[in-house]
């Protein structure tokens, strides 16, 4: 179960998506975010279901896997679905029986909400987490905000924690699952009681769990010390990355996408 | 008391490309009574068979029988195996949680449901057995030494005085005093309660000085099983494992080249002394 979630999982690829610049996808995040958030109407949704599908096409990803990222999002994707379904009221009422109503609204807002969060999900992760290196990624965010540092922001630092992060969750992970083995083979219960009695079975758990962070925590801190490091003071870079002309062009098409779901918006057409 | 497998197979990843057949259709039974090294390379499937045995895993085919009965019978009922084959993972020290040792090692027998009285005294033992004296108990596990820390989680499998003890590599990382009494702990377990230990361990050392049968695992099938003079004296298929001989053993091969000694088949400090002595030297 666990190992289900995806966050920070590169897929090493030969894509376009792979080789666009991290800086680039980074705005291109932006822009799809616009576009997903700001899509109201069917005409729009479907343009952005279409981006989304072409994303994915190019990144050349799995479908599977990316339909995996969404599995532990499926409880939520449910769950809204049915608020709005039976909680949003309207003109039209579509279905009555004793004290439910179901109106035509609540079933658009529904499908609305759940086609939002699985291009959220999806799309964000095809196009920035699945085929952007960790190492990219920070480095591109890094240079991104780099104009910071002249108001006295802590760019680089920000930069090396975040990357550290997505380091270490795989491994914590790892760890999370062999502590809740060893603490099965000494007859832990995590399967059954009620929600209180579950919540106190994770203690032996998280306790371990905690500990070996902050063990690890010190260990790298003192590696790193060892290694001089001193933030990103004098820091050279072996591999500079550079901005080409391809670049240039996903980023047009991506602003012209935004602006073009926008106006899609407003296309109407009656169902 | 029996400790069966028939015709396991585990496989990981099924249907993936990363499908590896960690077992290949293993049939043994474990005597009781008896500690058993288990040795063999990285990956030659030790740690899947230690968690077999108590039912973290699932074989994918065939059946693991405990006293005649198959342990997935009733996957319900899992729990109580795990409580009659305790299991200590390789670097138990990182599974301590509670706020002293003591409850530390109360938590198997607590989860047994056992009565106040039975918890103390088998805390008690368990924490003479592994060496741990009065003060360490009443301490929190986190202040403790790495040694101490290792000791205090064996204690706590020990505690359940499960029937088949099982460790993966309990000595690992340790100083040699350290190593000593954590295995000298081990065998008392095993005389004191008559329980069968299964000992995974890369030392060939340890495994010829404390086990009285020894387990060849290579590439996931049983490649021998026999006593330690059968394993140890069958070099050329050990060599052909590439698996090492105690210390003591290449020197007696040495020493008998030289024509200083006789014999070979010395796999322990303790015998390899006396037969020096013996000589003269």
């Amino acid at each position: 179960m666990l190992k289900d979630i995806t966050l920070g999982q590169y897929f090493p690829g030969k894509s376009l998506l792979h080789k666009t610049d991290a800086r680039v996808k980074i705005l291109a995040l932006i822009a799809y975010l616009v576009l997903v958030l700001s899509a109201k109407s069917a005409v729009s949704f479907a343009f952005v279901l279409s981006v989304t599908a072409i994303m994915i096409a190019i990144s050349g990803i799995p479908l599977k896997t990316v339909l995996r990222a969404l599995r532990p999002l499926l409880f939520i994707l449910i769950f809204t679905a049915v608020i709005n379904v039976f909680f949003v009221s309207g003109e039209t009422v579509l279905f009555e029986w004793k004290f439910i109503r179901i109106y035509r609204e609540g079933i658009e807002n529904a499908v609305k909400m759940t086609v939002r969060l699985i291009c959220l999900v999806g799309g964000t992760s095809v196009l920035l987490t699945y085929t952007t290196s960790p190492l990219d990624l920070t480095d591109g965010l890094e240079r991104l905000l780099n104009p910071l540092k002249y108001i006295k922001v802590p760019v680089h630092d920000f930069a090396m924690m975040m990357s550290i992060a997505l380091r270490f969750i795989p491994t914590l992970i790892e760890e999370t699952d062999k502590i809740i083995s060893a603490q099965k083979a000494r007859g832990a219960d995590f399967e059954s009681g009620n929600l209180f009695a579950r919540a106190k079975a994770l203690i032996p758990v998280l306790v371990p769990l905690f500990v070996s962070a902050y063990r690890r925590a010190y260990e790298l801190a003192e590696a790193m010390e060892c290694r001089c490091y001193r933030s990103g003071e004098g820091k050279t870079r072996m591999k500079i990355i550079k901005t080409r002309p391809a670049d240039y062009v996903f980023l047009a098409v991506c602003i012209v996408c935004c602006v073009g779901a926008i106006l899609l918006n407003r296309v109407v057409i009656p169902l | 008391m029996s400790l069966k497998l028939e015709n396991v197979t585990v496989v990981y990843g099924e249907g993936t490309p990363f499908r590896k057949t960690a077992l290949d259709d293993i049939n043994i039974e474990f005597p009781s009574g008896k500690i058993i090294g288990i040795i063999g390379h990285t990956g030659s499937g030790k740690s899947t068979l230690a968690q077999l045995l108590n039912g973290l895993m699932k074989p994918t085919s065939g059946r693991v029988l405990l006293e005649g009965n198959d342990i997935w019978e009733n996957p319900k009922e899992i729990g109580k195996v795990r409580f009659r084959v305790g299991l200590v993972f390789q670097y138990p020290e990182y599974q301590l949680f509670e706020e002293t040792v003591k409850d530390d090692i109360a938590f198997g027998p607590k989860n047994m449901h056992l009565t106040e009285s039975e918890i103390a005294e088998r805390v008690a033992e368990a924490a003479k057995m592994c060496g741990l004296d009065q003060s360490a108990l009443v301490r929190s596990p986190f202040e403790l030494s790495g040694g101490q820390k290792r000791r205090a989680a064996i204690a706590g499998v020990m505690a359940m005085r499960p029937d088949y003890l099982v460790l993966d590599e309990p000595a690992a990382g340790l100083d040699p005093a350290g190593k000593e009494e954590i295995l000298s702990g081990i065998s008392a377990y095993r005389s004191g309660n008559g329980g069968s230990v299964l000992l995974i361990s890369h030392s060939m050392e340890d495994i010829a000085k404390y086990s009285d049968l020894i387990l060849v695992l290579k590439e996931g099938k049983i490649y021998s099983f026999g006593t330690v003079e059968e394993i140890f004296s069958d070099i050329a298929s050990l060599s052909r494992s590439s698996l090492d001989l105690p210390q003591i053993t290449k020197l007696f091969h040495e020493l008998k080249k030289r024509g200083v000694t006789g014999r070979d088949d010395v796999y322990t400090l303790k015998f390899g002394e006396k037969l020096l002595r013996e000589k003269g030297f």
